[in-house]
């Protein structure tokens, strides 16, 4: 089933705040295997000018994800989440996100278009802090494999 | 933010230390815990195969926080990563055994910019195959 092209320009509401964690960090090193310690000693993260432990440049997907979840796992939009595979993502960076950030996400829809057989789905998510602090901008692309009507 | 390296002390054409990262299901359950990404085509072969999937591939986003610790264990300051962005250009295919898969990942760097500022440029290959593509991340140096 072809994607719903009349979701593209939509916003949506921030989403509740994430509190960000020295624990959450740490399991997400570990899960990546990345034994910086950066990510897990305030005194190593602090040597280095942070507030507190750092979290590895691919974190903020944690909190994104929460803010394009409401877009994939809308059922209006048609897409079938196993057939889903990531195509681009990329991080602009205001500042590292540290243990103790309270960070909210405001997702959009920038495009929506085929390729291919595939539909090609465009979004975008804008973390701040609580207080509206800019900290990341995130975009990515997913690839809904062999959906597309023109396949 | 303090990296280690001196943006006066890098060039365009300086080779960062490469690195290897193997793959392993365990791997893959590990990281759909820790990022709360649970697509079944992560650690289900039968469903990875009912979309047209060769086997389980690992989540793209594993392999994009592999390939830049090519420039935080280089930088020294994980948090001096000002940009990053890739294309997931192939699957990385992590079959069910003691092996997985090995991601192999290389760095350049690709410009050096105002304020300290420099791209790298990675590469990240696995059985002989690029699986990513316009790999970028442009890093603040000391």
């Amino acid at each position: 089933m072809p994607l719903d092209p009349s979701f593209v320009g939509r916003t949506y509401e921030p989403t509740e705040p994430y509190l960000v964690t020295r624990e959450k960090i740490r399991e997400f090193a570990d899960a990546v295997g990345d034994e910086n310690p950066a990510y897990r000693s305030v005194d190593a993260a602090r040597d280095l000018g942070h507030a507190d432990v750092v979290a590895p440049p691919t974190f903020a997907i944690v909190v994104t994800s929460r803010a394009s979840a409401q877009v994939m796992f809308d059922p209006a939009l048609g897409l079938d989440y196993s057939r889903v595979v990531h195509g681009e993502q990329s991080f602009a960076y205001a500042r590292p996100i540290v243990a103790g950030d309270r960070l909210v996400v405001v997702g959009s829809v920038e495009n929506i278009r085929s390729a291919a057989g595939n539909d090609l789905l465009s979004l975008r998510q804008d973390v701040t802090t609580v207080d509206g602090e800019p900290v990341c901008t995130a975009r990515s692309t997913v690839v809904s494999r062999g959906t597309s009507a023109e396949g | 933010m303090t990296a280690h390296i001196k943006a006066g002390d890098v060039a365009v054409g300086d080779v960062l230390p490469p690195k290897s990262f193997p793959l392993t299901r365990l791997s893959l359950v590990r990281y759909a815990g820790a990022s709360g990404d649970f697509n079944v085509i992560h650690w289900n072969e039968r469903t990875a195969r009912s979309v047209g999937l060769p086997d389980v591939i690992a989540h793209g986003m594993l392999t994009m926080a592999e390939a830049v610790r090519v420039v935080t264990d280089w930088a020294g300051d994980p948090g001096a990563v000002v940009e990053y962005g890739v294309r997931f250009t192939r699957p990385v295919v992590v079959p069910d055994d003691d092996q997985g898969a090995t991601v192999e990942v290389t760095g350049t760097v690709a410009e050096v910019l105002d304020e300290g500022l420099v791209r790298v440029d990675l590469t990240a290959t696995s059985a002989g195959e690029k699986v990513l593509g316009q790999a970028r991340a442009v890093v603040r140096l000391a």
